[in-house]
């Protein structure tokens, strides 16, 4: 992953160039959520198996932790795993897999015992997509593209060695890998470069004061987040969390909508013309609409605005 | 049904009614998310030919539009500009006695329709507008991201016939017509959000998560509450502005379209964006209704003018007056 050895912060400056430069970052299923994990949870066994090929992304991992009835309440799930000699077998059914269709290997998080308290139950399985049994479906969102997935599982057969950690330790798991995901989905420099390139493109209408305004105030809004990620970045120790990232996933989504929001608005008349038309607008205004529309994705996945207000709530302020 | 006279006079082989009847079935068009060009064809492009036409060409052109004879486009905005009642780069020049249109507009509603309603730049300086047929321009359509179908209409010395005094600055009449198209798309976005707004407290009482229908939250219901307000005032604005459409001058109905607008545009926003998210991963799907209502609201906030762009006309006035009066 070549910063092995970097403290939090340096990693988080590294990641913000990357964006800014708007290099393509590392995947985050990888890097981000199962990579961590396997280092703080897994066998020393599984660790050289699995994390050589995660880093060089030999394997595309998907994450299937979401199912059709346990979104928020993740615990909810119902995917079940059944022991069957050293084998699982799992059934079930996995939705919003993201870049599900280019997935080599799938983390899932599957109930394996039914008859405990919902989140004592579960366990992290870590699944071949091209196993028998595993078929993946698209789901179209409302801006025409296809990213997200529903993953089905038929009696798929999983060697006991797939499991992480120990059997019914899910949870804890999944609380660690949440945490770092949300951390993650405050894409501070990207949103900063998205604002940057709107005053570029629009740059004759930064004579209206209206228009100006709303831009001071998104930057200011931005340089508030940028600081306040610094500071939780530079306090997050032994990859655990700052209890304040939830403000980064919740700020972070918000002003990422806001100022896909005011590109739409850039745009105009122009940005009811599709992307693919032959036409005489410039491309940035016809993507506008279907950009900003897919960003209302934002504040729902990775833990929805609610349920970060909810820990904010409970967790930090003791409510 | 007669839907598509509605707006026209009995003369015009229209039916005689107003705004209140258009604004009627606008908000019905909006809620079920109906695919047909009725702002586009008949509040649009039949407004300008009513507000400009000669008698004979409002009888010819509106009575073929209300009998469902006539698909008919208005080809106004142009590439590289913003909400304008006027035209700059299509232009019209008098070859001899024709007039000849040319230049590229973008977006067109609907613009493949079998008579175009083109505005152009005189060359005396002021807008025209003319009847263009279809099949004498090039035109490209394709499906934007609420299925709205939009054009490119690109013009090389067509034909066109002047509506009303040839040579004449139209500017005014085009005004009008979009005006009182800017409050019947309002009356659109009132009907989708009344939709969303329905569908989203439907599911906070259906969808469980923890063992309990999502209507237990507060958090949640207040929300719901909150688009409930916006659409509750938006009606009131709405309506306001139709009546002065049906009863004043130009002027107060132009103010009143922007207030209704910018009301409009900042509630179709709220009440939009929070239906997706109350909604949580189906809201985003193409196949589910709000994120489709979502998408329209977008579109006709961008169509005629956003929030912005009234508040920005409003804000310049505010010196003007001590305070509102609805009724002055
Ligand atoms: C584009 C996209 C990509 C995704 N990618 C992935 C992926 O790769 N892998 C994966 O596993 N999952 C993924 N998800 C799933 C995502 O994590 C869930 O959508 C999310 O957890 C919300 O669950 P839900 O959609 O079932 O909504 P629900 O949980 O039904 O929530 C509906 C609404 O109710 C609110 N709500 C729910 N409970 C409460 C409460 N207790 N208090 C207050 N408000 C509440 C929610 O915030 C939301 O506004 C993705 C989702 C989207 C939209």
């Amino acid at each position: 992953m070549g910063w092995a050895g970097w403290t939090e912060l340096q990693r988080h400056l590294w990641h913000e160039e990357m964006q800014r430069a708007g290099v393509p970052t590392p995947l985050p299923f990888n890097v981000s959520m199962i990579g961590p994990v396997l280092i703080q949870f897994a066998s020393q066994e599984m660790k050289e198996r699995f994390l050589p090929a995660t880093a060089s992304l030999d394997i595309w991992w998907s994450q299937g932790f979401s199912e059709p009835d346990a979104g928020s309440d993740l615990a909810g799930l119902r995917t079940s795993a059944v022991r069957d000699g050293d084998d699982w077998i799992v059934n079930g059914q996995k939705t919003w897999t993201t870049l599900g269709q280019y997935g080599d290997w799938i983390f899932t998080l599957v109930r394996t015992d039914p008859a405990v308290k919902k989140q004592a139950g579960i366990s992290m399985l870590l699944i071949d997509m091209t196993s028998p049994g595993v078929e993946v479906r698209p789901i179209q969102l409302i801006d025409g593209g296809h990213e997200v997935n529903e993953v089905w599982f038929t009696d798929v057969r999983v060697p006991g060695e797939n499991l992480v950690g120990e059997v019914n330790q899910g949870w804890t798991m999944a609380k660690f890998l949440l945490g770092n995901e949300r951390v993650g989905v405050a894409p501070v420099a990207m949103v900063k470069r998205m604002l940057g390139r709107a005053k570029e493109v629009a740059a004759d209408q930064l004579d209206d004061p209206v228009v100006r305004a709303r831009v001071a105030e998104l930057e200011n809004e931005l340089l508030a987040l940028e600081l306040t990620t610094l500071r939780v970045v530079a306090h997050s120790d032994g990859g655990e969390p700052h209890p304040a990232s939830s403000v980064l996933k919740l700020r972070g989504t918000e002003l990422q909508q806001a100022v896909s929001e005011l590109v739409v608005d850039l745009a105009g008349p122009a940005s009811l013309v599709p992307p693919d038309s032959e036409s005489d607008l410039p491309l940035w205004a016809r993507r506008s609409a279907p950009v900003y529309l897919n960003y209302r994705k934002a504040s729902i996945y990775g833990g929805s605005n609610e349920i970060q207000r909810q820990i904010i709530a409970g967790t930090i302020l003791g409510l | 049904m007669g839907a598509l006279g509605l707006p026209f006079s009995e003369e015009d082989g229209g039916m005689g009614a107003g705004p209140v009847e258009v604004g009627l079935v606008a908000q019905e068009v909006g809620r079920v998310l109906a695919p047909e060009p009725y702002l586009a064809a008949v509040v649009l492009a039949g407004g300008v030919v009513a507000s400009l036409g000669t008698d004979a060409q409002r009888a010819e052109v509106l009575g073929e539009l209300s009998s469902g004879n006539l698909h008919l486009a208005l080809a106004h905005a142009e590439p590289g500009r913003r909400w304008s009642d006027t035209a700059s780069s299509v232009t019209a020049t008098l070859v001899g006695d024709e007039w000849r249109i040319s230049g590229v507009k973008e977006p067109v509603l609907h613009g493949d329709a079998g008579t175009l309603v083109v505005t152009a730049a005189l060359p005396e300086g002021g807008t025209g507008a003319f009847l263009v047929a279809g099949e004498s321009a090039t035109t490209t359509t394709a499906t934007a991201y609420d299925g709205t179908r939009v054009s490119r209409v690109v013009l090389d010395g067509a034909r066109g016939v002047p509506l009303g005094e040839a040579g004449a600055d139209a500017t005014e009449g085009i005004a009008v017509a979009l005006d009182r198209a800017r409050i019947t798309a309002c009356h659109e976005a009132l009907g989708a959000m009344e939709a969303a707004l329905a569908a989203t407290t439907g599911y906070l009482r259906s969808r469980k998560q923890f063992g309990v229908p999502l209507s237990t939250f507060q958090a949640l219901t207040f929300r719901a509450a909150d688009m409930y307000v916006a659409v509750e005032l938006s009606t009131s604005m709405v309506w306001w502005a139709t009546m002065v459409a049906a009863e004043r001058d130009a002027t107060a109905t132009r103010e009143a379209a922007a207030r209704a607008a910018l009301q409009v545009s900042r509630a179709g926003r709220l009440v939009g964006q929070e239906a997706i998210q109350l909604h949580g991963g189906i809201g985003m799907t193409a196949e589910y209704l709000v994120g489709n209502l979502k998408a329209h609201l977008t579109a006709l906030d961008h169509l005629l003018g956003d929030g912005s762009h009234h508040l920005r006309s409003l804000a310049q006035g505010v010196a003007a007056y001590d305070a509102l009066d609805p009724l002055a």
